[in-house]
């Protein structure tokens, strides 16, 4: 009764969707404010519905209910209860039910906080959300219905992908989609500003907080999917240029990039057309990534589903959505006014060079993904495109891009003044010098780019505490002006410093993790002990023990630094006898400050010893501290008094129509 | 006797039973230029039964036979070059992380260039658009006015809360 009610649920979800669709279109056409302000009721019942259907999923999940399909398929009775929750998202349909329930709360925050917005924009803006939402139930319902029934009740499940059984899994795939789902917002409000006719940087200012929430979101869901890939798959590598990462870094880089460009038009009222067109594209590039992981294209640890009449369904999803929202910009772009006038040297410059070096990122990560699928298409030629294609074509777009960050926030509006920039940004280069002979004399000469790495990280750092020492006139010495003015600063400008400091803690992380990570793979007997950069570790034997659904081989090792035992570390290998015998590696890491070391287990010989592969990876945690303290600063700049503060509500009054 | 042994080797039997290990440690070069140089080569190389794997990171058998492959080429004093031609020669282009310049692969190449100069281009045409164009500025309506008052933003100072930071140097 349970999975009907919530087959229902979603139905129901559907039809309002549909009203949604509909309604506010003809309210706007027709000048009836009744009509447009039904959308903010339907938005918050769709929530509501699909909130339901999504918590009689979960009910389904947690009583272990198999005779529910999906259930029966990810679920086993013995799994931890955080688990029987999260296996909901690590299917197909089940992560597809929390793709539309993101989707519906989104439409339901822009109902209930959108109060500043004109009524025909938001009334519009709900529409278009509501076509997206649409198209979602119907893939739902049509393919990938979640709730369907097994005829006859199995006595038990067949347990959830063992990879996917981990607290980082738990949390990577809502990030993610709500990242994903986020920009959603950004692009229902693209598309009735195209629809209204007009946009200005008032738009920007409504839009900008959306996009720093979905940009904080998928910033936050791409590092975490990347740690757990450098601890869930055994191998230390933490970007492996999978399909399925760069379904996820398509939409990270042109949110970035949009993230900028909103700000040049809120403040200067300039790349109006060029911003609409991103917004479209960041979502369009999440859809993308939606297909490209859900419909089996590419099959990889990700893919769930390989199922064509799904790939085909959400193949047309694209072509509708992403085709008609480029059509719609065409033909409406030429009319949207353009802005005010500014030099190439300017802080709308350096942003437009942010958004040109950004989006080329963005163009060669996609064309890399797809390129394989296309040419084998075309000519049946396979051929790979991996790692060392995409280490080759970014660094020469992000050194570029990482050395004009710190000028940037420098700069003047409309006009700058390079030399003075240059002046100011003196401390910091002379920092990233001394940070690049340090690290020649600390580290030689090999790898010989490395110290740079160091250097521009560094001039990173650097650059953007000099911003913030400017700006509270450090140089004055006063205590009290330096704290009147860091009070007086406004948070959105420490949020732009944080995070710019926090892109070169995240590039020292990687310089430091490829240059100098030290690794032993070796064979070893029970008391023998392997040595890498200072730390001896004595392997002291293996034991088996058994976990709730699963059987585990750990090998104990003691970790010693100059003879005194620090700690132990069990590296182990399960065993999933409800997946087949299916093995994950589960490695051991061992913090030491920001460096790791981490050791995973290989196979056994037969005279007792064991495979192990150790890595010390100095400073590697940098990487994902760093995207936490992007996030941070995203946070900061989302306090800000200006987004914050919203107009008094607005009484009910005629609306001025737009000019036909 | 027969289910005492089998106990005992239980632990063993599971890592068996386990998949095969990227680099293993009898595969590993007593030559550590040579074994550097083929940890360098096989991370170019594609595990071809793998996803997006590269043989050095892959478990997979086949891309076991792979690096010793590779080691056997290079112990047999063939240069990095030699090896990666002999092993496209035996399992076709597939086989290379990073595809050759060739004309099938000229797009995938020139891509970031590409992209860039259209970028470009872009900016270009857009600012010289700008400029002929004569900056005018286009009145608010008194309502557009009220509207962007009551949200706070001052449209006689439209920087009003952002440190000023225009000073010359």
């Amino acid at each position: 009764m349970i999975a009907e009610l919530g087959h229902y649920a979603l139905v129901l979800a559907l039809a309002l969707a549909l009203v949604q669709s509909v309604s506010p279109v003809i309210g706007a056409r027709a000048g009836d404010v009744g009509l447009m302000r039904l959308a903010d009721s339907t938005a918050l019942a769709q929530f509501g519905f699909v909130a339901l259907a999504y918590g009689l999923l979960t009910v389904c999940y947690v009583t272990s209910d198999f005779s529910v399909q999906n259930v029966f398929e990810n679920s086993h009775s013995q799994m931890p209860l955080l688990y029987k929750v999260t296996s909901l998202w690590g299917n197909h349909e089940g992560s597809m039910l929390l793709w539309v329930l993101i989707l519906s709360a989104f439409g339901a925050l822009v109902a209930i906080f959108g109060v500043t917005l004109p009524t025909s924009l938001k009334a519009k803006m709900l529409a278009v959300q509501s076509w997206v939402a649409t198209a979602f139930y119907l893939f739902i319902l049509l393919t990938s219905n979640p709730f369907r029934r097994l005829v006859e009740m199995p006595a038990e499940g067949r347990d959830l992908n063992p990879i996917l059984q981990d607290l980082g899994l738990a949390v990577h795939p809502p990030l993610l989609y709500l990242g994903y789902v986020g920009f959603s917002v950004t692009f229902s409000f693209a598309v009735a500003a195209l629809l209204e006719g007009r946009i200005d940087a008032a738009w920007a200012r409504w839009v900008r907080p959306w996009i720093l929430v979905a940009w904080m979101c998928l910033t936050l869901g791409v590092a975490m999917g990347s740690y757990w890939a450098y601890y869930e798959l055994g191998w230390g590598g933490w970007w492996f240029w999978d399909p399925v990462e760069n379904a996820s870094l398509m939409p990270w880089l042109s949110g970035t990039a949009l993230l900028h460009s909103a700000v040049v038009m809120e403040k200067r009222n300039v790349l109006k057309v060029w911003t609409i067109l991103l917004a479209i594209l960041t979502f369009s590039l999440s859809l993308v990534g939606t297909f490209l992981v859900r419909s089996g294209v590419l099959t990889s640890v990700h893919t769930f589903s390989t199922d064509p009449g799904r790939g085909v369904f959400i193949l047309l999803i694209l072509v509708v959505f992403i085709g008609g929202s480029l059509a719609l910009f065409a033909m409406r772009a030429p009319l949207l006014k353009q802005g005010g006038l500014f030099a190439p040297i300017s802080r709308e410059g350096s942003l437009v060079l942010n958004n040109l070096l950004l989006s080329t990122a963005c163009a060669t990560v996609f064309v890399g993904t797809l390129y394989p699928l296309i040419l084998e298409v075309l000519t049946g030629d396979k051929i790979s495109v991996g790692a060392p294609f995409f280490n080759v074509t970014f660094g020469p777009l992000f050194v570029p891009l990482l050395l004009a960050v710190p000028f940037g926030p420098l700069l003047a509006w409309k006009r700058g003044d390079i030399y003075g920039v240059v002046q100011r940004l003196l401390a910091a280069g002379a920092v990233a010098l001394v940070g690049v002979a340090a690290t020649f004399a600390a580290a030689g000469i090999k790898p010989v780019l490395a110290p740079f790495g160091i250097g521009l990280a560094m001039f990173v750092m650097a650059g953007a505490l000099s911003d913030v020492a400017e700006r509270v006139a450090f140089r004055s010495m006063s205590l009290a002006t330096i704290r009147r003015r860091a009070a007086g600063l406004p948070r959105s400008v420490w949020g732009t410093v944080l995070a710019h400091f926090a892109l070169g803690l995240t590039l020292a992380g990687i310089v430091c993790e490829t240059s100098w990570n030290s690794e032993r793979i070796i064979a070893l007997k029970p008391t023998e002990t392997v040595s890498v950069s200072g730390y001896d570790l004595t392997f002291e034997g293996i034991t088996s023990r058994t976990g709730s659904n699963y059987r585990e081989i750990a090998a104990r090792f003691a970790v010693r630094r100059n003879g005194l035992q620090i700690a132990t570390m069990e590296p182990s290998k399960r065993v999933f006898p409800s997946r087949d015998g299916m093995t994950t590696t589960e490695a051991a890491l061992l913090t030491r400050g920001l460096s790791q070391l981490y050791l995973s287990l290989g196979d056994s010989k037969a005279d007792g010893a064991v495979t192990v592969r150790l890595y010390y990876k100095p400073l590697v945690l940098l990487i994902w501290l760093g995207a936490v303290v992007m996030v941070l600063g995203g946070a900061l700049s989302l306090s800000d008094r200006r987004l914050r503060v919203g107009a008094p509500r607005p009484a009910a009054r005629a609306l001025p129509q737009p000019a036909e | 006797m027969a289910r005492n042994l089998g106990f005992l080797l239980l632990p063993a039997l599971l890592l068996a039973a386990s998949p095969l290990y990227a680099v293993q440690v009898d595969e590993i070069l007593q030559d550590s230029a040579l074994e550097a140089r083929a940890r360098a080569i096989s991370s170019e190389l594609r595990c071809m039964v793998c996803q997006n794997q590269s043989i050095d990171d892959s478990e997979a058998p086949l891309a076991r036979d792979l690096r010793l492959l590779v080691r056997e080429r290079l112990n047999a004093g063939d240069s990095d070059r030699q090896v990666i031609d002999f092993m496209v020669a035996r399992y076709g282009e597939f086989v290379l992380l990073k595809p050759r310049l060739a004309w099938h692969t000229a797009i995938l190449w020139a891509a970031p260039l590409l992209a860039l100069l259209a970028g470009l281009a872009m900016v270009l045409v857009s600012m010289r658009n700008r400029s002929a164009a004569a900056p005018e500025a286009v009145p608010l309506t008194e309502a557009e006015r009220r509207k962007l008052m009551a949200i706070g933003h001052s449209p006689a100072s439209p920087h009003a809360g952002e440190a000023s930071n225009t000073q010359g140097a």
